[in-house]
């Protein structure tokens, strides 16, 4: 086994009974990204989504994530407190049904990126510029096992370069012979 | 490239359903700003005295304020531009909410709606594509429920959406326009879109708004955040709750409701019930709020939370704000859970919780006074409660007597005569006001009352606290922080303002001092509603974080026009002057300018001439309240100087022709 390591993980907590729907970590994330820093605002670019529906109380704040190329087969609905969500207002991806989390012009995925920068922010912006506290900044520390994550690393980048040059589905059934045999 | 507007608007004629995309000029954003001074000048241009209300020739100007859409924190205000039905002069609601924003991120900065449509329709906007499209099935619905429906129909849950009741396409006088949690509401906005025949106006934008310079404008709108939150943290000691914080009155938050309850009048502006706030009612009507308001709201890029989501068991959610929390419920006599029942079924009809209250109370007082009878009232229920809905019904449908009544109590009062004009006892200008009557006079109230053009007290008031504090100690204090203060002096006339004695009301503050506080009090207001700034952070509470010492610096920074104190301040002057202008041409003069006669029990009328003698002359205008030719050329608008000689309303040596008859 690999050797232990600490790892940072960064984390927003979002308290969605205390969002007031203002959108301002939309507003201030859109002008923290924009190029140069500050000069134009556009929550069709922000990285953080409010979830809105005001006449049925609904507001998620929601985190850009993963891009997903395609959409899910089938969306669940919740009922949480008597009120239904669908399952995308928790769901983080940039994915083809729907809007959120594309650029407008391109349509290219938008990721969260805690506003990583040099010198580094003492928290993302979306957090500073929530006065109501429905985003609260928190880094907590794991331990992972690090050589265990390089090697996974390595045989996908291996997997990646013969899925290139044979096609996926013929990597995908020679994985699936090999793991018969055993 | 334009910065903080987008330097586009749109152009809708309903009658030819023709729309197009036009550049605005940048030079009149730096005489204007923007939002109301632009719509100002649009309104001098296109629209002549002779066109009233109803005309299609009338102008619907919606506009988003110069910074909206920017990160300045709560700036997000449309401005709804016309000719009002109600007092025949401009109109210029406002609303909060997140619909300017999305207009800006579509690209225009206003659109402007002309003719008529032969039937119901609804605007689409979304970036480039903008539509007229058929609204048929939307007639009658409320305004919520439009909205509903329409953001379905677009498929779009981020377009906001800007709609008309039943009250609107009724023309009903104090018809709103509603926009979820947000409303333009005073003198019947509403009632010109219905006329138009337009239902709503949808709009989903996705484009960037540019600020001229980044990094600075970023600091100024930081240190706002940062002023906001020191101020929620320290609430002004001695003054009512709802006066200590920023924002809007804070009707959601707070339950006391002591101050309003018996200080404002109940009825049609009536009764004062001064004993009225019991433990028992406090307790009830806490229950009543904590029950049903699900959520304190803002509006868009806000920290504030003025609004309240409000869920009454077997009606549809609503959004509230604001004092419309007690109008009904005073008006009709009854309780805080009538209120919020009766504003949901008014709030889908889309009606101004001001006026329509006085309104109902004043038909009620003409039936106990037999003025009004059981023929013009036919069926009407016994109970108070009761009467108000059956009301409430009538005048949106503009049935029987609500016909008459959804003119609003001045023009209703004339229609049914037999001395029905002494019942309506609270307009200004024609519009209701504020239930409120009071014993000594206030001569910075009374100038105010007097020359507000937005005829509507919370629209004037706001940075000079409305009563001297009892205490010297609680006034140094007071004064210590003051940075908002235009200069020194007025921190001076404040220390000096005593409850009792030489330097108390009514002949302090003097007459000068008036003129200088109600200058500066009007002024933030005007700059508000041109930037498109939310007057619970600015003009309206005390000590707020935008002041006359940062608004040059944030416009210079975000829209690129460079700007100081000075300039700022003349260009107020230039669009505030062009609105009176606008009203002037319309036929206002000195003698609509006074307050409802029972207003003040004391009242001193050689000093209420001096006050208006004295403040017109500040101000530049003439003993009728006419800018005079001099006032108006020292502020370019030399083009309105001449229409004044042209009209006759100025005559060459300057003088309004009635001043020079009273002379000889």
């Amino acid at each position: 086994m690999g050797e232990k390591k600490k790892k940072i993980i960064k984390t927003i907590r979002v308290d969605v009974d205390k969002c007031n729907g203002c959108r301002a970590c939309e507003v201030i994330c859109s002008a923290f990204h924009a190029e140069p820093k500050y000069s134009s605002n556009n929550p069709a670019r922000a990285r953080v989504r409010v979830i809105r529906h005001p006449l049925r109380d609904i507001y998620v704040p929601v985190y850009a994530g993963e891009y997903a190329p395609a959409e899910c087969m089938g969306r669940d609905q919740y009922t949480i407190n008597g009120k239904e969500y669908e399952e995308c207002a928790f769901c983080r991806a940039s994915c083809p049904s729907r809007d959120a989390f594309k650029e407008p012009d391109s349509g290219l995925p938008l990721k969260c990126d805690m506003c990583e920068s040099d010198p580094d922010l003492t928290e993302p912006m979306c957090v500073q510029w929530c006065l109501n506290d429905a985003l609260i900044y928190e880094e907590r520390e794991e331990e992972v096992e690090e050589d265990a994550v390089a090697q996974q690393e390595e045989v996908e980048v291996g997997l990646e370069a013969l899925a290139n040059k044979y096609g996926l589905q013929n990597v995908m059934d020679a994985v699936a012979r090999m793991s018969k045999k055993d | 490239m334009r910065y903080g507007e987008t330097g586009f608007n749109l152009e809708i004629d309903l009658s030819r359903g023709n729309i197009e995309r036009v550049e605005n000029d940048p030079v009149d954003t730096e005489l204007y700003l923007g939002g109301l001074g632009t719509n100002a000048k649009i309104m001098w241009d296109r629209v002549p005295p002779e066109v009233d209300a109803f005309s299609p020739d009338n102008l619907l100007i919606f506009s988003a304020g110069l910074l909206c859409g920017t990160p300045a924190v709560g700036c997000n205000r449309t401005i709804v531009t016309t000719i009002s039905p109600q007092t025949k002069l401009l109109a210029f609601s406002m609303m909060g909410g997140f619909w300017a924003p999305e207009l800006k991120y579509a690209g225009y900065d206003k659109v402007i709606i002309r003719g008529k449509s032969p039937s119901l329709v609804y605007l689409y906007i979304n970036n480039n594509k903008v539509e007229i499209r058929d609204a048929s099935h939307l007639q009658g619905k409320g305004s919520n429920e439009t909205t509903d429906l329409l953001r379905q129909e677009v498929k779009d849950s981020n377009a906001q959406v800007a709609a008309i009741g039943m009250a609107g396409e009724n023309r009903v006088y104090f018809a709103s326009i509603e926009q979820e949690r947000s409303s333009a509401s005073r003198a019947g906005i509403g009632a010109v879109m219905g006329d138009k025949g337009l239902k709503a106006i949808v709009v989903r934008g996705t484009k960037d708004i540019n600020v001229a310079r980044p990094a600075e404008f970023h600091g100024l709108c930081s240190e706002v955040l940062q002023y906001i939150k020191k101020r929620e943290n320290n609430p002004i000691p001695g003054v009512m709750p709802i006066l200590a914080g920023l924002g809007s009155p804070q009707e959601m938050k707070i339950h006391d409701e002591k101050w309003h309850t018996e200080s404002f009048m109940w009825g049609n502006s009536r009764v004062r019930r001064k004993d009225f706030w019991t433990e028992e009612v406090a307790k009830e009507w806490t229950g009543t709020l904590e029950n049903t308001r699900t959520r304190l709201i803002s509006c868009y890029n806000c920290p504030m939370k003025c609004g309240g989501t409000i869920s009454i068991p077997g009606l549809p959610t609503y959004m509230m704000k604001c004092f419309s929390k007690l109008t009904y419920t005073m008006a009709a006599f009854s309780d805080l859970d009538f209120g919020l029942k009766i504003a949901q079924r008014a709030t889908e009809y889309g009606v101004d919780g001001f006026s329509t209250p006085q309104v109902m109370a004043f038909a009620l007082e003409l039936y106990e006074n037999g003025i009004l009878t059981d023929d013009d009232l036919p069926e009407l229920p016994s109970d108070n409660e009761g009467r108000f809905y059956y009301l409430l019904d009538k005048i949106v449908r503009r049935e029987g007597i609500g016909d008459v009544l959804a003119n609003g109590t001045y023009w209703a009062a004339k229609e049914i005569g037999k001395g029905a004009e002494e019942y309506a006892h609270n307009n200004i200008k024609k519009i209701e006001q504020l239930p409120l009557k009071l014993s000594m006079l206030n001569p910075i109230y009374f100038l105010m009352y007097c020359t507000g053009e937005k005829i509507n007290i919370t629209q004037i008031e706001g940075q000079f606290p409305q009563m001297p504090f009892p205490k010297r100690e609680q006034r140094e204090e007071f004064v210590k922080d003051w940075i908002q203060v235009p200069d020194e002096k007025f921190k001076q006339y404040f220390l000096d303002w005593e409850l009792r004695g030489e330097n108390s009301m009514p002949f302090y503050p003097t007459v000068e001092m008036c003129c200088d506080i109600v200058d500066w009090q009007e002024k933030m207001h005007y700059i508000d509603d041109a930037l498109g700034m939310c007057a619970g952070l600015s003009s309206f509470p005390l000590k707020p974080p935008y002041h006359i010492h940062n608004y040059p610096k944030l416009i210079s920074a975000g829209a690129g026009i460079d700007m100081d104190e000075e300039t700022l301040s003349q260009a107020v002057k230039r669009y505030r002057t062009l609105v009176r202008a606008i009203n002037i041409r319309r036929g206002m003069r000195r003698e609509d300018e006074k307050p409802p006669e029972n207003h003040w029990k004391k009242r001193f009328p050689e000093l209420e001439k001096e006050l208006l003698d004295t403040y017109y002359k500040f101000k530049g205008w003439n003993e009728e309240g006419i800018p005079t030719k001099e006032s108006l050329e020292e502020l370019s608008l030399d083009y309105v100087s001449e229409d004044f000689l042209k009209r006759g309303i100025l005559t060459a040596n300057g003088d309004s022709p009635a001043a020079e008859e009273e002379k000889e």
